[in-house]
Parts: structure tokens; sequence; C-alpha cells
């Protein structure tokens, strides 16, 4: 019905709307149900039994490179799908002539910022028209509109995309909506009738989007007063089963300005693309940020270190000079304006650095471990469309260059002289009508509660460019021109209305208080309204050659942005913002807790257009990277099994873990753009993680910091790996390898019945049948070997198995163990335990121990809800077995565990 | 508790925001799903579904209830506020609501209403808190977009400037 999803690289990686022969990773769709309602959809869903023939998956990047891996796509042949090597300047000579290389390994983990709503999409296949129209929350960029028109098989004008200006959150990641996209559009076709979907959470953390997580191996040639002359990085970034457009972004957005905030000129790259068994890589904020400079900045602070500097002495010493701009970055990146030095000396002035250090070294002397971390970056805005070209080898992209970044807006005055304006910024709440309405208004001569701004966005009705949608903060230097531009045209055509009644030359006239006049006789004027409603009553009026009605649309390109020059070079940006942070943390002894004590963000973002909503994008970016510093990972087994599926295990950060920070701001207006605004929504996600690893690298005293910083992670380092709790009932578990996640568990508990009537039931299919929970029907399927239907349900997760169980090691009546797996559409499980019966006083006494191991959906609800739930099910298990024996009522009173077995959703 | 059989509607009727609707749910039918699809109220917003987000919170006969883990038929004959209670007949923001749009409490708002609605029940027994015990109290929801930064500001100042009772 379909064709594979075009992608940026010419390698045969195909992917379809549903897993096509092979799924590639957990969450990939299989198959899609459409039904009257959701409860009717997931009922159906249960019913479908996806028969899979396990491979041997690759998870971890590094042995996905190894020749003997598993290969992700066979007709690719390997799991390195791209490599490129950039040199910039003399580096080979720049290492030879320093005094010291400074080498570091770091890695970056995969995690996303989830918008609490998920992905939403409602197709209406027309028929007659072979046209698509599409509502969804999809933000752009719209590069990918023809990547879902030509898997759709249609013209780009046959499918319509359009998003309500209200939609919750984005974050870069509703660009990965589009496979979904198609998929409803596919669903609509063959069923004739609009079709809706809603994405639900373990579907949105599992499968929806992931920043790829990288390995960078980075060397930095060092003279011994702390001046760093060169830069090698070895990249290789993990994209997961597919490249979805627009992959490999994350390693080509930033690589004009891989330099950083730097005065660095020479510069060695390597690139590689690696495919592994993981949710494919997507666009998330800070988009390559977050993991570049987690590499720089930890590299400069092990420079400090290796020189006995202060970490701060050699940011001072490398920043890119003041008076130096628009400077030209080694990679390519042309650095608009700024004045670092003095954007630091500020921040560490009125963020009181002195007193942090004061602090820090109380703290120090009073036995706690306290740290001070410091990050400084450059943070890019609106991306050059052309910047994956360089992906390319030169001659290919030189036969279709690209570059470039088109924004559009329009200004339209109706017959009343009421003014709207649309646009092509897709906003999720950033406060983008509010920041149009103070432009137009400003260059109309009205006040900002005059402009309606209608944000929804229709591709079938407004101006839209490949470039159009929201992310790489292009709102505040792209869409605001295009809106100045459309304003100045209404305003020009309107000064030359009115020139005719005024007599007064159209360029001379003022635009104030909803009056056009002429500023040396302001009673020599007229209504806004007046001269608007010219236009379109009585048209005849008008100047010989102007068109009737007040409609203007502006469009923007910006003349910096061009394709990738010879020597590789790309101004992957417009602007570059510049962010200075540093914070001091205190790490619990105990706990391996991170606490954050202080935390300094400076930006300079050229001219700030409204400085309540720059902070609230200051404050959403920060308590992101937060989360990304010590909580938010996407944790993968070994065999492939998704282990983070629900909040409780993908850790978002509450108000209890996000300090306010203080926010220092610095203006130096750009020259690339009219009204001087740089983006401000993402340098905090790409300087906070790297400025509170190095915190805890000064706390701690040590090099190798992961992100993110758990207390397990970090109460590892202070007191050894943690060491499995000693249990003395212990029954020696029969040992499994640790692959998705692994359930553990002891106990005993009391029969009233002897041993051997307790061996019986456990023999006989029929009472063991009535004895699972949830077991449907249970068959004798050979010596000791049983085969059961059982319905189990954790949390968000449940669904009908089928499982195989058999007895080994009988000897009757005191010992046996269990051993077997349980398989369903939700997941799998394999595992194996002890049972053993004692005489006691009136009954027997079983003492058991089990572990079990989990792969598939059920593995992603994470060990803390099944650790709960195993327990429940093993008691119940054992209430009602002393209940088939001993003739007690199995629904008997609620007892404290059937309360629990309820509050988990697995009783009534 | 009344037995009712998995496999049929049943007629659920409440008070929902001073007007007593009705419609019908099976058993199983979630409360959150209930208001939205078969009421048509849009502030009941769906998150995560497994009680961690708050997004979905409600009040029912004024105890705060995530609607995602409560079940439609649970609610038959209760008393159900979501944060359309909130703005007066003629559509006045309340105070609460005006405090989060002067301090850019939030950005996106899916996670707003059920945050305004946990507030209304939390201030109502602890009018003046101080920033530690807000804090802690706005730990039953997740935001994604504002750090939670303004929203902390417009309770703080709400409470400091409030007309409302």
């Amino acid at each position: 019905m379909s064709e594979a999803f075009l992608i940026v690289l010419r390698q045969p990686i195909n992917q379809w709307a549903l897993a096509v022969e092979k799924v590639r990773y957990v969450g990939e769709p299989v198959a899609l149900v459409v039904a009257r309602d959701r409860y009717i959809a997931e009922d159906a869903l249960s019913e479908i039994d996806v028969v899979y023939e396990a491979m041997k998956p690759i998870i971890d990047q590094e042995e996905a490179i190894s020749d003997d891996a598993p290969v992700v796509h066979e007709a690719v042949g390997s799991n390195v799908v791209s490599t490129r090597d950039f040199t910039y300047g003399d580096p080979d000579t720049a290492f030879a002539e320093a005094d010291k290389v400074v080498k570091m390994k770091v890695r970056y983990p995969r995690n996303s910022q989830t918008p609490l709503e998920g992905f939403v999409v409602t197709a209406d296949y027309h028929q007659g028209e072979n046209l698509y129209d599409v509502a969804s929350n999809y933000q752009g960029p719209f590069t990918s509109h023809p990547v879902m028109s030509m898997a759709l098989r249609v013209k780009n004008s046959q499918l319509r995309m359009r998003t309500p200006q209200w939609s919750g959150g984005g974050f870069g990641v509703k660009v990965q909506i589009f496979p979904y996209v198609v998929l409803i559009c596919l669903a609509s076709k063959k069923t004739g009738k609009p079709v809706k979907w809603v994405e639900d959470k373990l579907e949105h953390l599992s499968a929806a989007a992931a920043a790829p997580n990288r390995l960078v191996q980075m060397e930095a040639a060092v003279k011994n007063d702390g001046t760093v002359t060169g830069f090698r990085f070895d990249q290789q970034d993990d994209y997961g089963a597919f490249l979805r457009a627009p992959m490999p972004g994350p390693l080509y957005r930033m690589h004009g300005i891989l330099t950083g905030a730097y005065d660095i000129k020479h510069l060695s790259v390597t690139n590689r693309v690696v495919m592994t068994n993981k949710c494919p890589g997507a666009m998330v904020r800070g988009f390559g940020g977050p993991q570049m400079y987690y590499a720089i900045e930890r590299i400069m602070q092990k420079v400090a270190i290796e020189l006995d500097m202060d970490p701060l002495d050699v940011i001072r010493k490398n920043v890119v000079p003041a008076g130096v701009f628009p400077y030209r970055a080694a990679a390519g990146a042309l650095i608009d304006s700024g004045d670092y030095p003095a954007a630091i000396e500020q921040a560490v002035n009125e963020g009181a650095l002195n007193e942090l250090k004061k602090h820090r070294d109380e703290m120090r002397a009073a036995g706690k471990k306290y740290g001070i971390g410091y990050a400084v970056i450059v943070e890019p805005a609106q991306s050059n469309m052309g910047y994956l070209s360089n992906i390319l080898p030169r001659d290919e992209r030189q036969r279709n260059p690209k570059g470039g970044a088109v924004a559009n807006a329009t200004v339209n005055v109706d017959p009343l002289g009421t003014v709207s304006v649309t646009a092509d910024s897709i906003p999720q709440g950033q406060g983008h009508m509010t920041i149009l309405s103070q432009i137009v208004a400003d260059v109309l001569g009205l006040t900002p509660d005059h402009i309606k701004v209608n944000l929804d966005f229709d591709t079938a009705k407004d101006a839209w460019s490949i470039a159009t949608g929201n992310y790489s903060s292009r709102f505040s230097s792209a869409t605001t021109v295009a809106c100045l531009k459309a304003a100045e045209k209404v305003k020009a055509k309107l000064s030359r209305i009115a020139s005719q009644t005024l007599n007064v030359p159209a360029e001379k006239l003022e635009f104030v208080d909803g009056k056009i006049r002429d500023p040396a006789n302001p009673e020599n004027g007229i209504n806004f309204y007046r001269a608007a409603g010219t236009a379109h009553w009585t048209p005849g009026n008008l100047p010989d050659d102007m068109e009737p009605c007040v409609r203007e649309t502006g469009s923007w390109s910006p003349p910096e942005l061009e394709s990738p020059n010879e020597k590789d070079q790309i101004n992957t940006s417009l602007t570059y913002g510049f962010v200075f942070d540093f914070c001091g943390v205190e790490i619990d002894q105990d706990t391996g807790e991170v606490r954050i004590d202080k935390y300094v963000t400076m930006h300079d973002s050229g001219t700030i257009l409204n400085p309540l909503l720059a902070d609230g994008q200051v404050h959403g970016a920060f308590a992101w990277a937060v989360g990304c510093a010590l909580y938010e990972e996407f944790v993968y087994g070994d065999d492939g099994s998704f282990l983070t599926g629900t909040f409780a295990d993908y850790l978002v950060p509450t108000s209890w873990e996000i300090p306010e920070p203080q926010i220092v701001h610095m203006e130096s207006p750009s020259m690339v753009t009219p009204l001087g605004a740089k983006g401000i929504a993402e340098g905090n996600c790409m300087s906070t993680p790297v400025c509170l690893a190095n915190a805890v690298a000064d706390a701690l005293g040590v090099e190798d910091i992961t992100l993110p910083m758990t207390p397990a992670r970090i109460g590892a380092m202070i007191h050894g790996e943690e060491k499995p709790p000693a249990n003395n009932k212990s029954v020696a578990a029969a040992p499994i390898k640790g692959q998705g996640n692994v359930l553990r568990g002891t106990g005993d508990t009391f029969v009233p019945a002897d041993p051997q009537e307790v061996w019986n039931t456990l023999l006989d299919p029929e009472a063991l049948a009535s004895v699972i929970p949830g077991c449907h029907k249970l068959d004798l399927v050979g010596e000791n070997s049983y085969q059961a239907d059982v319905s189990l349900g954790v949390g968000p997760v449940r669904g009908r198995f089928k499982a195989n169980v058999a007895l080994t090691e009988m000897v009757e009546p005191e010992k046996a163990t269990l051993s077997g797996g349980l398989i369903g559409s939700l997941g799998a499980s394999r595992g194996s335990g002890h049972v053993s019966l004692s005489a006691a006083d009136g009954g027997t006494t079983v003492t058991y121990d089990y572990a079990i191991e989990l792969t598939g959906t059920v593995a992603s609800v994470g060990g803390r809800l099944l650790e709960g739930a195993a327990k429940a099910l093993v008691n119940q298990f054992f209430q009602r077995l002393g209940a088939q024996v001993g003739g007690t009522p199995v629904t008997g009173e609620a007892s404290w565990w059937r309360k629990l077995l309820r509050s988990l959703g697995l009783a009534k | 508790m009344p037995q009712l059989s998995k496999d049929v509607r049943h007629t659920v009727t409440m008070t929902l925001n001073g007007d007593v609707v009705s419609g019908y749910a099976e058993p199983r039918m979630l409360l959150s799903d209930f208001l939205t699809h078969e009421i048509g109220i849009t502030s009941c917003h769906v998150g995560c579904e497994h009680g961690v987000c708050g997004a979905c919170t409600v009040l029912v006969d004024g105890t705060v209830m995530r609607g995602c883990l409560t079940l439609a038929v649970q609610a038959d004959g209760t008393t159900v506020e979501t944060s359309e209670s909130l703005a007066s007949d003629d559509n006045e923001l309340s105070e609460l609501q005006l405090a989060f749009k002067k301090h850019h409490g939030l950005q996106c708002g899916y996670c707003t209403p059920g945050i305004l609605m946990s507030l209304t029940a939390y201030l109502k027994e602890t009018p003046k808190p101080t920033e530690e015990e807000l804090r802690d109290m706005l730990t039953g929801h997740l935001c994604r977009c504002t750090g939670y930064v303004g929203m902390v500001k417009a309770v703080l100042d709400y409470c400091e400037n409030r007309t409302d009772g």
C-alpha cells in the first residue's frame, strides 16, 4: 500500500509504517486494529497472536561496530551505515606541537523530553480526490512532509497536514509522528472512514523518539599555559533500528560550531552513524548539542585538572575574544555577535562565584562532598536546511546543493480595520502569539490586544516551506522576521493609501495610536481602519497599480545560510547565542544523591523579545536538562528488552528536584536578523548536563562520569558496587543470565494440609488449574509437564499468556524444581524456582524461591511494579492452594494482600 | 458495593461542575475516558494513564482523584469538579488562573487543569503554604515545559494577594 520512507543516506534501510518481515526494536508496530472505541480495539489487540522467531539482537553501540555483531540491516551489510571524516585547519601540526595531549572518552545516554501529551493523529481519506486530510500534533520541520506524501504515493498537495495552535508539548519529538501519520492515513483508506489514533505512554516511551546515545573519543592539543590549539573528535551516534528523517541530524546540526565557544582553529572530526536494535533516534530538544558539549566541556575540565589550573581560567583563556564578531569558526559557523569574556565576568559577579567557592571550601572542611562545575556553550538557532548535506561526498552534494531556511507569515487587515496574523511556527505554548502581536502592533501603531494571531497551521491554506515548524529555536530569528516583513508591507500599502488623502509622501507618514499621520503636523491624519477600509470598500480609489484588499505575506531566508563549501565548512545555523553556567552541588555520602545547591545561568541571546517568555524557555530547558543529568534514561537489556516503559521507570523530575536557577542576561543584538533576536530555548539542554557532571566530578575527584548521575551510580563511586541483599532463607535459586528484567524472590508460607496432600494437588492438573491465578485452562502435555492459558496484568500492561511449566528433581513429597516459560502478546518470561515442603504443626510449611527473566512489553513496566505484582501472585497462589487442600473458600474476606492485589489491578 | 455485570453499559449520573449529567459506561471504563468521550469535556487530560503524571486529576466529592485510576461507575452519584468549574459563569478566569497567566505558570497547558484541581483542594486545607510545602505538594504532578518556576510563583502570589476567600 505504501513506499518505504525516504532517508538522507543512500543506503538500503527500508522502513514502512508497520514492520515488514523482521521486527527490529521493541515497540515497532506490527499490527493496527481499527475499532469503534479504544476499549474494543484493545480487546481485539489481545486476540492477535504474533509468533516471533527470536534473533540475536545488537544493543551496545560499541559491540555493534565489531565484525561479528548481528547486522540490523542485512542489505547494508554493516551496522556502521555512514562514516565521514572532516579536517579544518592543521590539526596534525597543532597536536605535534602541543605540550600535552588530553584524551577523554565519554558517553551520552538515550533520553527524550517526553511530552505529557503523546502523538495524536486523525486521518480522513477522500477517495474522489485521492487526498489525505490529516489533523495531528506534527510539529515540523516540513522536510518530512514529502517523506510522508511519497510513502503514500500521492502528490504533496494531496496530503493536507493541519496542526492546531494548541497542542501539548513537542520538544522536537513530535516530528517523529510521521510514520504514524502514514499508518493512520492507510487505515483510513482501507476502512473508508476517518480514523483517529491517540498514543499511550507505553507506546510513547518505547517507540516514539529518543535522542541518540553518543560515544565520543576526544583529544585536545594543549599548551602549558592552558591554551587549547586543536580538537580531535571521533563521534559515534547510535540511531537505533532506523534512520527516520531528519536523522542523523544530531550528528550534523552542530557541525559548524564543533569548536563550541572556543577560538580553536584546528580540528579533525570523524562522524559515524551506527544502527542497533533500539527505538529509532529522533529530534529532541538540544538536537546534538547536549551530546557535543558533554564531550567538549568534560575535556576542558580535564585540561584544567591536568595543568593544575582553575577550570574557569582555562575557559577564559580559550573563549572567542571580544571584538572579533562576526567570527567564522573553524568548521564554518558564522557567530553573529557577543562578548564572551564580559558575559562570563558579569555572571561571576552577579552570581557571586567567590561566595560559592568559599562555601565549597567550608563544606569540604566540614567533611562534605561538594563540587563546582562550569560550562560554556554557544547556542545555535534556526537551522540551515543544508546542514545534512555535509554527510554526502562533495561531488554528490554539489549536484543538488541545499541551504537556507525559509520563514513565512501573513498579516491581514479586514474591511473594518482589524488585524489578524497567521504564521508558520506551530507553537506548543512558548508564547508565539504574544510576540507576533507585539511585533505587528509596534509596526502598525496599534496595541497588541488589537492583533488577533491564529497559528493553527494548514498546508492547504497557509504559506509554508520545508523549514516550517517548531524546532531549532527558529521562531525568534525566523518567523518573527517574516512577520515583521509582512507588517512592513502592510504599513507601506496603507501609507500609500493614506498619502493620497493626507497629501504627504507615503514614506514620511507615521503610525501612532491607531492613526496614520504626518509627524510634522499630527493633526493631519486618518484612522488606521479608514485607510484599510478603502482597500475593501472603495478599491476604485486606490492608486492605479495597487491591488485591492490588505493581505501581505512576508517570506524570508537569511543569505548567511549557504550550502557547505568545498572545504566542508557550513554555517549550520543563523544565530549563535552564548551561555555560561556555573553551579555548586553537594553529594549525599550515604545515598549518592546529587543535590543542586546553586545554579547560575548566563544567557546572551541577542535582543530579548519578551523577558517573561524568554525566561520561561530557560526554565523549561533547565528542568529537562536536570532530568537528563540526574534521572532520565531509556534503558535496554542485553536481549533488547526495553526496561523503562512507565513514568515509574523513566523518572521525570518534579518540582522538588528542580531548583530555580539564577538567570543572568546580556543582550548583544544579532546583526543577521532584523530584530536582533537569537534562540534561547535549547541552551540549557546543552550546558546544564555537563555543568552538573563537572560539579560532580569536582566533588568526587573522579573522571569517569556517566549520565544520568543516579544515586545508584554515584553511590557505587563512593562505596563500591552495591552487593545483593543477604537472605538467609534463600535456597539457591537457579542462576539466570540477567538480560531483561529479572525478578527474584524467596519466601515461605503455611498451608493447612499435610505435605502429601499439597504434593498431590500440585501434581493434579485439574486442581492446579484452579489454584493458579488467572488460569483459564491447564493441560498435561508430558510427564510432569504442563501447558496453561493464563491472564495476567501488571499496572498498565495486561494480557493473556501461554505458560509451559515442567517439574523436575522431584522428591515426593518434599521438594521439586519448577522451570518453564510464559509467552504472550505482551512479552515473554523464562524462569525457575524451587519448592520444598516440610511438615509443620497442623499442616505444611512451603518454602520457595524463584528467578524469572522477563522480555518484551511486560519487561518495560519495570521492577518496582513487577516485584510487588510477583509477590502478590505467589501469595495468591499459595492462598488458593491452601483453600484447595484445606477447603477454605478461595474468595474469602479481603486480606491485606487481596487489597494489595486490588490496588495493583490484579484482583476484583 | 453493587455488583455490576462486566458486559453491560451502565448509566452513570453525576453532578459535573454544577450540572447533572448522565452517560453510559461499561464497568471497565475509566473516569477520564468517560468525561472526555462520553460527556465531552476537554480538561481531563490523560498523560501517563498509570497515576504518575497527574494531568487527569479531578475532584470527586471534593477529594482529589486521578481520572485514569478511577472507574466511571465509581463516580456514579458523586459530585465531580474539573477545571471547567474554575472560571465564572461569564467565563472570567479565577484569581488562581489569572495568577498562572501573569507568571507564565503554564506553557503547553496539558498538565495545568490537573494541577489547578489539586491546588483547589489543597489551598482549602492549606491557604498559605510555604514554598517548600507547595513544592512538596506539586510533586504529585509532572510538568515538562515550565520547570515549575512560574507556577510556584503564581500560587505564592495568589495566596498572598487573593480576594476570593
